[in-house]
């Protein structure tokens, strides 16, 4: 059914940090892997190795130049490099769930994560056109629309190792920028680094109350690495130390 | 956003042909058009004709044409799914409404309640698919409000062309007809007019720093690598995009052939008189025709979807 929960029990969602991703891709393939034989299976590709190959992908990382703005005196900041993992955020008000005619698409009442029945999806692709996040991907082969199951097949999975048990993204990445736990339980692990970390939903004005959140990159400080020679004036008054005197000695030297 | 030629055809075809019902069961209760049983039996089966045409063409749209009928289910919620049921409801009343026509009972009192149902469930179908597009907050071209009356009025004005052309192959075709056409056409012209002012004016507020939050530390967000190196479905679905100065050029077509040259057509055919107002009216049909289906092609490839932010659009 289409009408979305009143009340999930839980907020399954991700929590990822965009400080210490490295855009390794690791987390992509690693769910393209895993959702190729898992729910929902195949995750379809046209020409995997031709000239111009498709399929569908449930996590997607991008990268951006971020620039700081103007800095001091008109002079532009180095920009920064941000890798950017967007998956479906499994938002507490999808409207890809409300359009879809068939009730293929549901959010799951007991944990709030957003499916598509493969059985029951007609591929009219309706639910695409209302994701802002672009997060949903046709299967052309398989006929029926595609997302990320946040790996419903594995964390709850009891034939597999407890560590195992998290979305394959999460397990696969080498640098910890994936964290997988429940945000709508303040104490939980995940709710505290969003707290700490200042963790923000994309788009909010839209109205569609994501559950994964993004940690920002740090802060940046411009300070200038290089230190201007101190001047003679600086040297020759009575309180400048030794260094100063030092350093203003080999200034005078070194500009003969 | 791309235009699937199967929605094309489907809104086209299905939109005249429910403008077409709307104005045989209307006028028909209201004794405006001919009782007789071939006009009437031909107008219908044209009508149901190009509503059925336009519903199976737009299950071409569907990756499992064979579930369509799961479509039925949802209509507390999607748009979608109360476009399906509307359209198969009215069949009910227009299927009524055919019986009656062949055993000549469109003097009883059920038969025009028949047609004024069949006229509601027909607009309401056409309300219906606007609908779709006007709910859907991630692509602004179409979020809005003059969108479903502005498929309703495409839709009788379309119809209304189809139907002086009926008249005139029966050689009935009257002034209250030829007025009713000139007026819806000019009518969907000043909305569509409106809308595409509408959609130039407003402020494209959001930019790839929305979209990643990266905009808080006050500069400007520059995709510099994308996902992958050839373009996924998102792109080619959300990232269809007509050039302006294409899009320029083809509003003024859709402008000539949907309203200008219908208009001249239908007044043209009224002051001529047959036989003269039936080469007329296919030609203004033709033209309706032609010009519609520029018109919604347009509809498409204006619309900018806001995940297009994320692959490198600048504002949404």
């Amino acid at each position: 059914m289409t009408s979305l929960p009143t009340h999930t029990q839980k907020k399954l969602g991700l929590v990822i940090d965009l400080d210490t991703c490295v855009g390794c891709q690791a987390c992509a393939t690693s769910c393209k892997e895993w959702n190729n034989g898992g729910y929902s299976a195949p995750l379809s590709d046209e020409e995997p190795y031709g000239a111009d190959p498709f399929g569908a992908w449930l996590n997607r990382v991008h990268t951006y130049e971020v620039s700081d703005g103007v800095g001091e005196a008109g002079v532009a900041s180095p920009s920064r490099t941000v890798h950017f993992p967007r998956s479906c955020l499994h938002c507490e008000t999808p409207a890809c769930v409300t359009v879809c005619p068939t009730g293929a698409s549901y959010k799951r009442s007991e944990d709030g994560i957003v499916l598509v029945d493969p059985e029951t999806c007609i591929g009219c692709k309706l639910c695409s056109w209302a994701c802002p996040y672009g997060a949903r991907e046709y299967d052309y082969q398989h006929g029926v629309m595609k997302k990320c199951t946040l790996c419903v097949d594995r964390i709850y999975n009891e034939t597999l190792e407890p560590e195992d048990r998290v979305p394959a993204c999460v397990r696969a990445c080498p640098t910890g920028a994936r964290h997988f736990g429940d945000l709508g339980d303040p104490a939980s692990d995940v709710s505290k680094l969003v707290a700490e970390r200042a963790g923000y939903d994309l788009m909010p004005e839209l109205g569609y109350r994501p559950v994964n959140k993004y940690l920002p990159p740090r802060a940046r400080h411009h300070e200038p690495a290089a230190v201007p020679a101190p001047s003679d004036t600086t040297a020759q008054a009575g309180d400048a130390t030794i260094s100063d005197r030092f350093f203003s000695w080999a200034d005078r030297l070194l500009s003969r | 956003m791309h235009p699937a030629y199967s929605v094309l055809f489907f809104t086209c075809a299905s939109g005249a042909g429910y403008g077409l019902l709307i104005w045989l069961a209307g006028l028909g209760a209201l004794g405006l058009v001919p009782d007789g049983t071939v006009f009437n039996v031909i107008g219908l089966g044209l009508a149901l004709a190009l509503i059925t045409f336009g519903l199976l063409s737009s299950t071409y749209h569907l990756g499992r044409p064979e579930r369509a009928w799961r479509a039925f289910s949802q209509w507390r919620t999607s748009w979608l799914s109360r476009e399906g049921v509307a359209a198969v409801a009215t069949y009910v009343p227009a299927g009524a409404m055919g019986l009656g026509v062949l055993f000549g009972a469109q003097d009883k009192a059920w038969w025009s309640l028949a047609a004024w149902l069949s006229a509601a469930g027909a607009l309401a179908t056409v309300w219906c698919t606007g609908q779709i597009y006007a709910t859907l907050k991630t692509i602004r071209a179409w979020s809005r409000p003059i969108v479903p009356p502005l498929y309703v009025v495409l839709a009788l004005a379309t119809g209304a062309v189809l139907l002086c052309l009926l008249l005139a192959v029966f050689g009935a075709l009257g002034t209250v007809h030829v007025w009713l056409a000139a007026a819806f056409l000019a009518l969907a012209w000043v909305m569509k007019a409106a809308y595409w002012t509408g959609i130039d004016s407003e402020r494209r507020a959001l930019t790839a720093g929305d979209a990643t939050g990266l905009g808080r530390f006050g500069g400007v967000v520059r995709q510099v690598e994308a996902p992958h190196t050839q373009a996924n479905y998102v792109m080619r679905e959300m990232g269809y995009h007509v050039a302006r100065k294409h899009a320029e050029r083809l509003r003024q077509l859709a402008v000539l052939l949907t309203f200008l040259l219908p208009i001249l057509g239908v007044f043209v055919a009224l002051i001529l008189g047959p036989p003269m107002d039936l080469v007329l009216l296919i030609v203004a049909t033709a033209s309706a025709v032609c010009g519609v289906l520029v018109e919604r092609w347009l509809f498409f490839a204006e619309a900018e979807h806001v995940s297009m932010l994320y692959y490198g659009s600048k504002a949404a």
